[in-house]
């Protein structure tokens, strides 16, 4: 049997962190009071007109230039039609002919063979990045046969991220989506909660023998998580492989993923090729970016977005966090995921660092293993930990001045976690752990333990 | 050139127009040719202007909350409503099929 090579490009939407929608000034907010957060524009009522959000532009130029692409100075906004009844006005403002940024690429790692000791770097091409409103929520009520909707989400502004068929597998998918989130976080233009709805992710999946063209692409949706990509994508090239082997064809449709099933099920409500009809938004003009050398002498500072002073405060982003835990700290790659993937473990670490004398390589083992197992186990985040960084440095120290043995830290650990305020020279004491240095001491329970033995 | 049945079925699907009889139909034929002369320019290194704002300012916003709290207002609209949600059908009604409907189309 020929060999298949899967294809799974993405279409990630990332909700923008702002504090109003990105063409109307009602509130972005995840739960409240429904069609609380709606303004005449967002119900699409006549005579009202699109007005650009500042912050939603600055935030996409962030993330396009935190993916390594070109923004494009000059980007146009245009209409989407569809009906559908959380979409009041029947289109949907986006960047269809030229969108804010392109051409990117995002780097990723992956374990290979699940060993966290060996990690591979791969590449996936950001096709573009580009501005869009949200749609509002439908609430299907099946037993009345009717839909309720509530439009608060309706005109928030959205960053679709559009990553080239440059994946091979679930896990591939997973990873790129995870450094997506991260960096996402790590820059603020969305705070990248899946199950908020804060991002969400369409699989563009095929395959193909290789030397042949690329195979028939079905798109996937309804994925609620990143572990849930991984499944849903590795499911579908499992599905196509299977139906190709048996004779079948696959049809270029779009389909949903069942969670509690594991599996692809088809969209019925997207039966037939959609014709848009993209038209030029009428309402807005083009929207233009200026750096250093095209910025106006005479506009008002307000009206003014700046690339290049974007560029100068964009944060340390993942990768390079990572390279400086490792090269500061002499932790090992993998070490530093770990200290990123969890929200303010890595700061933990560093205050755990300067308040001990323990080498870091050292205190890495007591954060990875004995601090994040605990907080995993009780499902805390860094933030809630019943032990803080001064007690953990404190009792490091006691370990590091040979004052006890490495067991009976763990000992005072497990103590520590009860949070009864309780300083670790204080359990120490309370029982009895201190290491003995005396030679005479020692000598004379071991002489005591041999007389014992002696006497049985 | 006439614009033929299944493009007219297609206009009909997309924009929910119903061009009614064959005065309509001949109505759009009519402004398609119009709008064909646009054809005879020549526009060859001519870049294309699809908006009178190009030369305008895109005026941004400030990202402050100004508007919305108005539930009570925008619902007074609504046929249907309940507890605050608008109600619409289970999903799209989708236009019969031209063999199903009683429009002129279909003779013709």
């Amino acid at each position: 049997l020929a060999p298949w090579i899967p294809v799974v490009g993405l279409e990630i939407h990332a909700q923008i962190s702002s504090n109003s929608k990105l063409f109307s000034g009602s509130q972005v907010q995840f739960a409240a009071p429904p069609n609380s957060l709606v303004s005449f524009f967002d119900a699409s009522l006549p005579g009202t007109l699109p007005v650009l959000n500042r912050r939603c532009v600055e935030a996409a130029v962030m993330t396009g230039l935190a993916l390594n692409c070109s923004i494009n100075k000059k980007s146009l906004f245009d209409r989407k039609h569809y009906f559908y009844a959380d979409l009041p006005a029947g289109y949907q403002i986006t960047q269809q002919r030229v969108p804010i940024a392109v051409n990117g690429r995002l780097s990723y790692s992956l374990c290979i063979d699940n060993k966290m000791s060996q990690m591979v770097t791969k590449t996936v091409r950001i096709k573009q990045i580009q501005l869009e409103q949200d749609s509002g929520k439908s609430l299907h009520d099946d037993t009345r046969s009717q839909t309720l909707v509530d439009l608060n989400r309706a005109g928030v502004g959205l960053m679709e991220v559009v990553m080239e068929p440059d994946m091979c597998c679930g896990e591939e998918a997973a990873a790129a989506v995870r450094e997506l989130q991260l960096i996402l976080q790590t820059l603020g233009s969305s705070q990248a909660v899946m199950a908020e709805g804060q991002l969400r992710v369409d699989a563009n999946v095929s395959v193909h023998h290789p030397g042949e063209p690329y195979g028939v692409r079905t798109e996937v949706k309804n994925i609620n998580s990143i572990r849930f990509l991984a499944k849903a994508v590795d499911y579908e090239i499992q599905r196509q492989i299977e139906e190709l082997e048996n004779g079948g064809i696959i049809l270029n449709e779009t389909r949903a993923f069942d969670s509690k099933l594991g599996c692809t099920v088809p969209m019925r409500d997207k039966e037939g090729k959609q014709d848009y009809r993209f038209m030029p938004e009428p309402n807005l003009p083009p929207l233009i970016l200026y750096d250093a050398k095209s910025l106006p002498a005479n506009m008002n500072h307000q009206q003014v977005i700046n690339i290049d002073w974007i560029h100068e405060r964009l944060p340390d982003l993942p990768s390079v966090k990572r390279e400086k835990l490792v090269e500061q700290y002499g932790i090992l790659p993998e070490h530093s995921f770990t200290l990123l993937s969890e929200d303010g473990l890595a700061e933990f670490f560093e205050s755990v660092v300067k308040q001990t004398q323990m080498k870091p390589k050292k205190v890495i083992g007591w954060i990875l293993n004995d601090l994040l197992s605990y907080l995993k186990e009780h499902s805390l985040t860094v933030k809630e930990s019943p032990v803080s960084s001064f007690l953990l440095a404190d009792l490091l120290n006691l370990l590091e001045k040979k004052e006890i043995s490495s067991t009976a830290a763990k000992q005072v650990l497990a103590e520590l976690w009860k949070g009864e305020g309780k300083t670790p020279l204080e359990i120490v004491k309370e029982q009895k752990l201190e290491l003995l240095q005396d030679q005479k001491e020692l000598e004379q329970i071991c002489q005591a333990v041999i007389d014992g033995q002696e006497n049985e | 050139q006439k614009v033929s049945v299944d493009v007219l079925d297609h206009l009909e699907h997309l924009a929910l127009v119903d061009f009614r009889d064959s005065e309509g139909v001949e109505r759009l034929q009519k402004a398609i040719q119009f709008a064909d002369q646009l054809q005879e320019v020549n526009t060859d290194g001519v870049e294309p202007m699809d908006s009178v704002l190009e030369d305008r300012c895109l005026y941004l916003r400030e990202d402050d909350v100004t508007e919305g709290n108005c539930t009570k207002e925008l619902l007074e609209n609504a046929r249907e409503k309940v507890e605050e949600y608008f109600v619409a059908p289970p999903g799209n009604i989708p236009l019969p099929k031209l063999e199903e409907r009683e429009t002129f189309l279909q003779g013709s």
